[in-house]
């Protein structure tokens, strides 16, 4: 457990390896077992394996697209990382990623008209990024602020909140925000202004990677120093820990947990932003369907820490898409991707079992979010 | 092979936990009929022992005996079997069941398939009466108040025919009246050919009903003695190992201005009822006022409204001449305020937080611990550091996490954090419950320090030996009034436990 | 259940039926628009009743399921993948595959809750997480198999979604369902019949027999229980197992019953509506059939104003956008948690693994 203080290096790199060893297996055991069922619905699962590592890591492109897709996964996996720390389920992800995507497309394609002028980059981009990290906020605080003052649950709130949010964005999105583009036939917006586009980092366009990456990578450090070294940090993690102790501290818990959901909600807004401004240049229905999960089992591989989630969202990035190059060679649907990650989530849940299996007695911090309904 | 009439016996039972040795060889024998106590500080090993004879844990090694003969207990089931039954110091009630649903739990008497209710019922009505236990089956537990939920859980016990009675520590939720009461009925219980063992820390209580009494310490057993053969101080010294002082050292109090008033104080429950109805009082600098009352008559929550951590339902609360009425903890705190909590797990720690965090867990953010929001990660490491050594807190290092400390010495990092700063009011309740004797030795001594540096002290506390020894004054809570408010040193053990249980002693 | 929570629910229905038949007028006597209401209100809340009574055993034993969902999920297609397989591969007739297909559903349901079981009870898992893993499980595993085995190039079906037996058919409760108009409530499906006589058996369990006080104990206080010689760890698998076979029928329904066919995610967060339903119900079966029939409602609503859409008046538009209509159930599943509609209390020991 990292307290406020550094400790020696040796230590530190003790613990380190302590805290991997657990999800590494984990990942090892759901690999091998995703093997035995591809192996059992008739496919070879070294072709397979061997098509997703390709998919991954094989040519500079696969490199470059395993960092497109792990960009909004940092981020997602940071959003329910906080949470945690906090000690609370955030699963709302989902639907805060997609208020975040839909005002930064609007922001994007309707600013300009709405001001009848041209915006510079330097206004727009933020603006557009700005705006929709704070949807994502507000759109998270809503349940949080019933967690505080009214005791709902949030797990469930969050989850009503999805749907919600699913159901306003497929209204405007058939509707008010429909791309009237005459040869479009889905549910998307119009393409947003080349000034509220975030360019990528080569100038080669096969490499889609963008500074959305780095600004993932940017912000995952900054989460780190705001939950160890700030007071506010260390007041979302006390009320995480042990909400009557931070009460007695003289902490406002109901505040704090209001702060952390909107702080949760910001950085999935921001998943969705990114990918808008970044990568698409518009947003679309659907194309968010399953970060929240994801995100959740991202920030539980990542033991909730910031430096595990980046290493926890490149490892799915790369499972995603090396999944379609496997699906391409092999024949092999892309969603036993989607049972192997379940399966990791499975082991690294419930850690016992590996630790069973492998017969390591490492004891560790588990993470315990569950208190009831309240009440 | 029965002799003397042994009705239970325990043989070299050794059983550990991860880190500890909790029984080690401990031999003990229970004659028919009889009381026999067990005592021992928190931790000697009692509460194992007992256990393991209940079926609650698996002995290491050891073996039991019921009536001479070899017994397999493997779980409460078995032991219930055999006549074993045990009243425990956390009752094992469900406080929305009724009475008759908590005592057939697990022995269910079913008609077609249903359960039988009526029959229950008049089986305990029955039974409560014959023993002088009267409960009304009929009642929710939970509402019920505690002297009388202990009563179901012997009527539990008796329900199942048990001729073994094991109580933990029934005397600590009691008044000494209601203590007095329950002796009564163990006689009576005596004279029908039930034995009974009863496990405590206090010593005045073991002289009193005990025919045989067995020391434990550390996990072993150092003797068993009989009351007429023995005296306070040597049963103290046989649980602790060495002499023990029984009183606290203190000169004589200098009362100074006054530091907290209280005024007509009303708090309510977590339910919404009225625990606190119109309290008043107030504690001088450099003075110790000592509330008295069993638990449960409003002490609770009046400390967390004192403290910020309950909201106020009427009346007013001046902190050096302030009205702080209703103000969260921050402020009082800020204003002087230390606060020592009840349930230290709870309230008073962060356990996995490493010790040094703990230590400005409500200090966090003031200089020099934070500049703008940023912690200082030096200021708090000396501040650990300092603390550590001033407070003599047993642990490897400030980095370790606090929950693997002992209750003593994370009382300890408790006290040192909240004495560490300038304060005018401390307020300590419970503060050494759970604790072996050194650490209670320690805690009294420094905070009598505080009030002899011109502190106001408030000491709530269950314990009416703790309460007598500390205090200057006394305040005897009941029912949520302060029914008396006396010089410690004019009143009498008789007259608190008659205050305590809201009866009216002559004066 | 106390007035205010019933009073409350009264009114929300009274709105939703109001609503319809106020649009439908001109179309229906008001008598055929409630009936019809009142059959789809029954029959759609069949999932969630039987969701809610899932959640009722696990959580009333101490094991909180936030699983429903995906034991729902896995339910629907392994059910109906094996009534497919009866009838296409085995050739059976149709009845006979459409009844191994619940089954199987309930068996599926039971296995995703043994594995919850497992995780909660004997590994200690935090609860809430071992549900989240089991839905994400479901999802993945059965849109896996639903894609491979249906519309890959290698699949076992070439591509092409075989005749599927059908759905259960409508029982026709004698007497009661002779009723001119009003008669058509009394003709349901045999699930939807099971969802309401579950609710009575369970009423009768919980709080009648031996086997719901032990369950009780367990939930409330499992260190008593312990001490009087009551297996925590048994009484607590056997109820999630339980709550796994109501689950599994529950997801029997969506495709055996309801509709014939497998979406993926088209459970669409009924699992979590049912446990808002539970909790509104302060974990009674009565109360937490009695939210279900309001959410229900708000689905009912939804189809119905989608027949009448030509109907709806110009300035009500909004109503006939379904998306708009369809945030109905969430919005007052929020409702219900924010306790303005009374406080619930959970059993106390809820969502606690028991430590000896």
């Amino acid at each position: 457990m990292q307290s406020t203080n550094g400790k020696g290096l040796s230590q530190f790199l003790n613990q380190l390896l302590n805290s991997l060893v657990v999800p590494l297996l984990a990942i090892l055991t759901a690999v091998i077992l995703g093997g035995l069922i591809i192996k059992v619905v008739g496919g070879d699962p070294i072709a397979a394996y061997k098509g997703l590592v390709q998919g991954a890591f094989g040519t500079p492109k696969a490199l470059s697209e395993t960092a497109v897709w792990a960009t909004p996964y940092i981020f997602a996996g940071l959003a329910v990382a906080v949470a945690f720390k906090g000690g609370l389920f955030n699963i709302g992800a989902e639907g805060q990623l997609a208020f975040g995507a839909v005002t930064a497309a609007l922001i994007g394609y309707a600013l300009p008209g709405w001001l009848h002028t041209t915006l510079p980059a330097y206004i727009h981009i933020p603006l557009a990024v700005g705006l929709g990290v704070l949807a994502g906020a507000i759109w998270a605080a809503i349940p949080g602020a019933l967690k505080a003052y009214t005791g709902g649950h949030e797990v469930i709130n969050t989850i009503m909140m999805n749907y919600i949010a699913l159901n306003i964005t497929s209204f405007l999105l058939n509707g008010p925000m429909r791309d009237p583009d005459p040869l479009n036939l889905s549910a998307r917006t119009p393409e947003i202004a080349a000034s509220a586009r975030i360019p990528p980092i080569f100038p080669n366009p096969l490499l889609r990677v963008h500074w959305g990456f780095v600004l993932a990578l940017v912000v995952a450090v900054i989460i780190w120093w705001l939950l160890w070294k700030t007071t506010l940090g260390f007041e979302i993690r006390t009320v995480g820990a042990n909400p009557d102790a931070a009460k007695y501290a003289g902490i406002d818990v109901k505040r704090t947990i209001v702060i952390t959901m909107a702080l949760s909600g910001a950085l999935a807004g921001l998943a969705g932003a990114i990918e808008v401004t970044a990568l698409n240049y518009r947003h679309e229905l659907g194309f968010s369907v399953g970060y929240g999960f994801d995100a959740i089992a991202i920030a539980l591989l990542g033991k909730t820490n910031p430096f595990g989630v980046i290493l926890a969202a490149i490892l799915f990035g790369a499972m995603r898409n090396g999944g379609t190059r496997m699906q391409f060679l092999t024949q092999i649907p892309v969603d036993i991707i989607s049972v192997i990650q379940a399966l990791i989530l499975l082991f690294v849940a419930a850690d016992p079992i590996i630790r069973f299996i492998y017969r390591i007695r490492i004891r560790e911090e588990r993470v315990v979010l569950t208190r009831g309904w309240g009440g | 092979m029965a002799d003397n009439n042994i009705v239970l016996e325990a043989v070299n039972i050794s059983k550990h936990f991860p880190g500890v040795l909790a029984n080690d060889q401990v031999n003990f024998d229970l004659r028919k009929g009889e009381i026999h106590a067990m005592l021992g500080e928190n931790g000697a090993g009692k509460t194992t022992l007992m256990n393991v004879l209940y079926g609650l844990y698996l002995p290491d090694a050891g073996e039991i005996r019921v009536d001479g003969k070899v017994a397999a207990i493997h779980s409460p089931k078995d032991s219930i079997t055999l006549g074993i039954g045990m009243v425990h110091q956390h009752f094992m009630l469900i406080p929305v069941f009724t009475v008759a649903e908590n005592v057939m739990l697990g022995e269910e008497t079913v008609r077609n398939g249903m359960l039988d209710r009526k029959t229950v019922v008049a089986r305990v009505k029955d039974l409560s009466h014959k023993y002088g236990l009267d409960v009304d089956p009929t009642a929710l537990v939970g509402q019920l108040p505690v002297g009388l939920q202990q009563r179901v859980e012997i009527v539990k016990t008796l329900y199942r025919d048990a001729q073994i009675l094991i109580l933990d520590e029934p005397t600590a939720v009691l008044t000494p009246q209601e203590a007095d009461d329950l002796f009564r009925i163990m006689r009576e219980l005596t004279k029908r050919g039930v034995s009974i063992i009863f496990i405590t820390h206090k010593l005045k209580e073991v002289l009193a009903v005990a025919d045989r009494i067995t020391v434990m310490r550390a996990g072993k057993v150092v003797g068993t003695v009989k009351p007429t053969e023995t005296d306070e101080r040597q049963l103290a010294s046989m649980m602790v190992g060495r002499e023990v002082i029984l009183t606290v050292d203190k000169g004589p109090a200098k009362p100074g201005e006054e530091i907290l008033k209280v005024e007509g104080l009303r708090v309510r429950d977590a339910r919404g009822l009225e625990t606190v109805r119109g309290v008043s009082f107030s504690v001088h600098a450099g003075e110790m006022l000592g509330v008295a009352g069993v638990q449960g008559n409003g002490q609770t929550e009046l400390v967390e409204a004192l403290t910020g951590l309950r909201p106020v339902a009427g009346g007013k609360m001046y902190f050096t001449g302030k009205d702080m009425t209703g103000k969260p903890p921050r402020p009082i705190t800020e204003t002087g305020m230390a606060h020592i909590p009840e349930d230290r797990q709870r309230y008073g720690l962060v356990m996995p937080y490493v010790v040094a965090d703990n230590m400005v867990l409500n200090t966090y953010y003031r200089t020099p611990f934070a500049q703008l929001g940023i912690l200082q990660p030096k200021a708090i490491d000396a501040n650990a550091r300092k603390l550590i050594e001033e407070f003599d807190v047993r642990t490897p290092s400030p980095y370790v996490s606090t929950s693997k400390l002992s209750g003593g010495n994370q009382q300890k990092v408790i006290v040192a954090r909240e004495l560490s700063h300038p304060v005018k009011l401390v307020i300590a309740n419970q503060p050494t419950r759970g604790l072996d004797v050194g650490s209670i030795e320690y805690i009294h001594k420094e905070i009598v320090i505080m009030r002899d540096r011109g502190v106001a002290v408030l000491v709530v506390s269950a314990e009416l030996d703790e309460i007598m020894a500390l205090s200057d004054r006394i305040a005897v809570m009941y029912r949520g009034e302060i029914v008396a408010t006396v010089d410690a040193k004019k009143v009498t053990r008789e007259q608190l436990g008659l205050w305590m249980a809201g009866a009216h002693p002559e004066q | 259940m106390d007035w205010r929570r019933f009073a409350i629910i009264a009114l929300v229905i009274v709105i939703m039926f109001g609503t319809v038949v106020l649009v439908g007028i001109s179309q229906n006597s008001p008598l055929v628009i409630i009936t019809s209401m009142l059959a789809t209100t029954i029959a759609v809340a069949t999932p969630l009743t039987l969701g809610a009574l899932s959640g009722l055993y696990c959580e009333r034993s101490g094991v909180v399921n936030i699983g429903i969902e995906g034991m729902m999920l896995g339910a629907a297609f392994f059910g109906w993948l094996a009534s497919i397989y009866m009838n296409t591969v085995f050739h059976r007739a149709p009845m006979a595959s459409l009844i191994v297909g619940v089954l199987v559903a309930i068996l599926t349901g039971s296995l995703f809750a043994l594995l919850h079981a497992a995780l909660s009870i004997t590994f200690k898992v935090d609860q809430i997480i071992g549900g989240t893993v089991i839905n994400i499980l479901a999802t993945g595993i059965t849109g896996f198999l639903n894609r491979q085995m249906f519309f890959g190039a290698g699949s076992v079906f070439r591509g092409q979604v075989p005749h599927s037996p059908g759905v259960l058919p409508r029982i026709h409760i004698p007497l009661l369902a002779d009723i001119p108009i009003v008669g058509r409530i009394f003709e349901q499906q045999p699930i939807t019949l099971a969802a309401l006589a579950l609710v009575v058996i369970t009423h009768f369990v919980i709080f009648y027999t031996r086997w719901g006080l032990r369950t009780r104990a367990v939930g409330e206080h499992p260190r008593a229980a312990d001490t009087v010689g009551i297996n925590v760890t048994f009484m607590r698998y056997a109820n999630v197992l339980i709550g796994g076979c109501m689950a599994g029928l529950g997801g029997a329904y969506l495709t055996l019953e309801s509709i014939s066919s497998f979406e993926p995610l088209m459970t669409n967060g009924r699992g979590f509506i049912a446990l808002a339903a539970m909790i509104f119900g302060n974990w009674t079966p009565f109360g937490a059939w009695a939210a279900a029939l309001v959410f229900g409602a708000a689905q009912a609503l939804q189809i119905n104003l989608q027949f009448y859409r030509e109907l709806i008046p110009p300035n009500l538009a909004f109503l006939q956008n379904s998306y708009v209509v369809g945030l109905a159930p969430y919005i007052l599943t929020m409702l219900i948690l924010t306790g303005l509609i009374g406080r619930t209390i959970p059993p106390a020991a809820d969502g606690k693994p028991y430590e000896k």
